[in-house]
């Protein structure tokens, strides 16, 4: 503790006004304190609940400690639970989601990335027209394209199918990948591609060699930001596929929503721990990312 | 050879157009032309498939005649309105607190912002789960010997649009945190350091000089927030399914139920109609000014 305190004075004594000009520590870490309780309420009482027989529930309160610890919730929600009249649980389901967001992931962020080097690097007339038109895309209300969207997939023969959630989410996902890599790549110094192309080096040559290497931390952002769109995407889902080929949420919001015999919540909280999984261990990886997407609509490249 | 060399030269000049054409046809059918097909239907009389016959405004004329739709619209009213206000000053709170050099920013941070990574339908269910009257808060605190307390909002019709706001505010504010920390670390120091020596007090400078720097950032925030609130779906379908009755129900949900299980679409097409107007007449002058100004600076 001394020790700690002692690292942090020099740094104390360089900061700037704000340290300096406190209005008592505690009005400041008392709000912060309490506010991150209420934040992690929900996620600590999925997480108990699941673990709790379904009696303890009924019993008990929602929000303490369960007092037998128990995975057969977990067990039931992933392999047991019925989702309309097939009780295979999630699993399934599961596999649908990840058979959809990791292609359109791929997909949109590949493309994404060929779009912004070609809005800034070969910059044509009309291509502030073109990226204008991409972008009030991020901000369509998809209940617009509903129905049309609904009558394509059906004459294109994709419709309640995997391929053509992927196909629903790449001709979307494009508006925010292109913004992305737009944003990004306006930054880089024109004289690096001009300098490739001096050496002879063509479109494609560049974008693999000169851009691509460049952009690492963009392809980060835009993989998360896509993988948690798509994942939590319902939406979609709902509207164009049914029974087997559901993605998760769907899935997890038909358990929920089962009206018949006595509620199993253990099994609904595990279900719904299961579905935010993924997105959660991504943002706990690599959050620095994730913010950075979630802002990049709003914080001007 | 001549004749050749121009020709591949002239294709390379067209290359970048040539490889960004296949998703600039994408979006414009998908977004543009997909706007325009659910206008062309919201004036026919399609029902359970697309007819293309042409009835005026008969569908707009039914959709304001519906009671439902009317419950949509207030819904969204009161559902923005607050979810606006309450996600933009708790958000607002947060940044400034977490802005005074304290520790653990990060993981404070990190707290307040993983429920933007959760789907709205783990959102929903996890709140309809607390909300629970039987079982959730309301059991706890009269456990605690408050017996008199009742929290029911949830399945009392003229409260339940309430928990859809404090389910939507605790998924989001954090979001509206983010970009105000963002706001509020560009801040050039000198100008507060200034006013300081003028002898002018912390909570004086946050409201004379910092929050009103922070416009931009706020809007955005409010931008931002309000596009979330009008696409609102899944989080009302999950935590109340637009009920009791349809107590909860949004423009979102109601152009669902209306298509896809009521059998109306063209009712359903004109509902979205009126919700990509609303969209578009926050969304369009703001691009419009983000853009301007982008291009000046």
């Amino acid at each position: 503790m001394a020790n700690a305190l002692a690292q942090h004075k020099p740094i104390d004594e360089a900061l700037p006004w704000k340290t300096r000009m406190r209005f008592g520590r505690l009005l400041i870490y008392g709000p912060l304190c309490v506010m991150a309780a209420l934040y992690l309420m929900p996620l600590w009482v999925m997480v108990v609940t699941s673990l709790k027989p379904l009696d303890e529930i009924y019993g008990g309160s929602f929000i303490g400690l369960p007092q037998t610890i128990t995975l057969d919730a977990w067990r039931a929600a992933w392999s047991e639970a019925c989702i309309g009249t097939e009780c295979t649980g999630l699993k399934p389901y599961f596999a649908n989601s990840l058979l959809m967001v990791i292609p359109a992931v791929v997909l949109s962020t590949g493309i994404g990335a060929i779009n912004g080097y070609i809005l800034t690097k070969w910059r044509f007339p009309g291509a502030n027209l073109v990226f204008g038109l991409l972008l009030f895309g991020c901000f369509l209300p998809y209940q617009a394209i509903l129905i049309p969207m609904a009558r394509t997939l059906g004459l294109l023969g994709l419709a309640g199918s995997i391929p053509g959630l992927v196909f629903v989410h790449v001709a979307y996902g494009i508006c925010f990948t292109t913004l992305f890599f737009r944003n990004f790549f306006v930054s880089l110094p024109d004289e690096l591609t001009k300098a490739a192309m001096v050496d002879g080096a063509g479109f494609f040559r560049i974008f693999w060699s000169v851009i691509l290497p460049t952009s690492i931390p963009i392809v980060v952002v835009s993989c998360i930001w896509q993988f948690t769109q798509i994942w939590n995407d319902f939406l979609f889902g709902v509207s164009f596929t049914s029974g087997g080929n559901s993605p998760m949420t769907v899935a997890l919001n038909n358990i929920v929503n089962v009206t018949t015999g006595r509620k199993q919540y253990n099994v609904d909280m595990a279900a719904a721990m299961i579905a935010a999984i993924p997105t959660l261990l991504v943002y706990i990886v690599a959050g620095r990312y994730f913010v950075r997407g979630l802002t990049a609509g709003a914080v001007k490249g | 050879m001549n004749a050749a060399k121009s020709f591949s030269s002239r294709l390379a000049g067209w290359l970048p157009r040539i490889v960004v054409a296949p998703s600039l046809l994408v979006v414009i059918v998908t977004v543009y032309l997909f706007i325009l097909w659910t206008g062309v239907i919201s004036f026919t009389s399609s029902k359970f498939v697309p007819v293309y016959d042409f009835v005026g405004l008969e569908q707009f004329v039914r959709l304001w005649a519906t009671p439902r739709w009317h419950t949509a619209v207030a819904n969204l009213f009161i559902f923005s309105a607050l979810f606006l206000f309450l996600s933009t000053g708790i958000g607002l709170l947060m940044a400034i607190l977490l802005d005074q050099n304290i520790r653990a920013e990060g993981f404070l941070r990190a707290v307040y912002l993983y429920p933007m990574a959760l789907s709205f339908i783990v959102t929903g269910t996890a709140w309809k789960w607390i909300m629970n009257p039987g079982l959730g808060i309301q059991k706890v605190v009269n456990e605690l010997g408050w017996t008199g307390f009742t929290f029911d909002w949830i399945t009392d019709p003229n409260m339940a649009i309430y928990t859809v706001v404090i389910a939507g505010v605790w998924q989001s504010s954090g979001f509206a945190m983010a970009i105000f920390l963002a706001g509020l670390r560009g801040i050039d120091n000198s100008v507060i350091k200034a006013a300081q020596i003028e002898g002018a007090g912390l909570p004086l400078i946050y409201r004379q000089i910092i929050i009103p720097m922070l416009r931009p950032a706020m809007l955005s925030v409010i931008v931002l927030l309000s596009y979330i609130a009008i696409k609102s779906f899944d989080l009302v379908l999950a935590l109340t399914n637009a009920g009791p009755g349809s107590a909860t129900e949004l423009p979102s949900t109601f152009m669902f139920s209306a298509t896809f299980r009521r059998n109306q679409m063209g009712v359903g097409a004109a509902s979205a109609v009126m919700m990509l107007m609303t969209v578009a007449a926050i969304i369009v002058p703001y691009l419009y000014s983000e853009l301007r100004e982008r291009n000046n600076g």
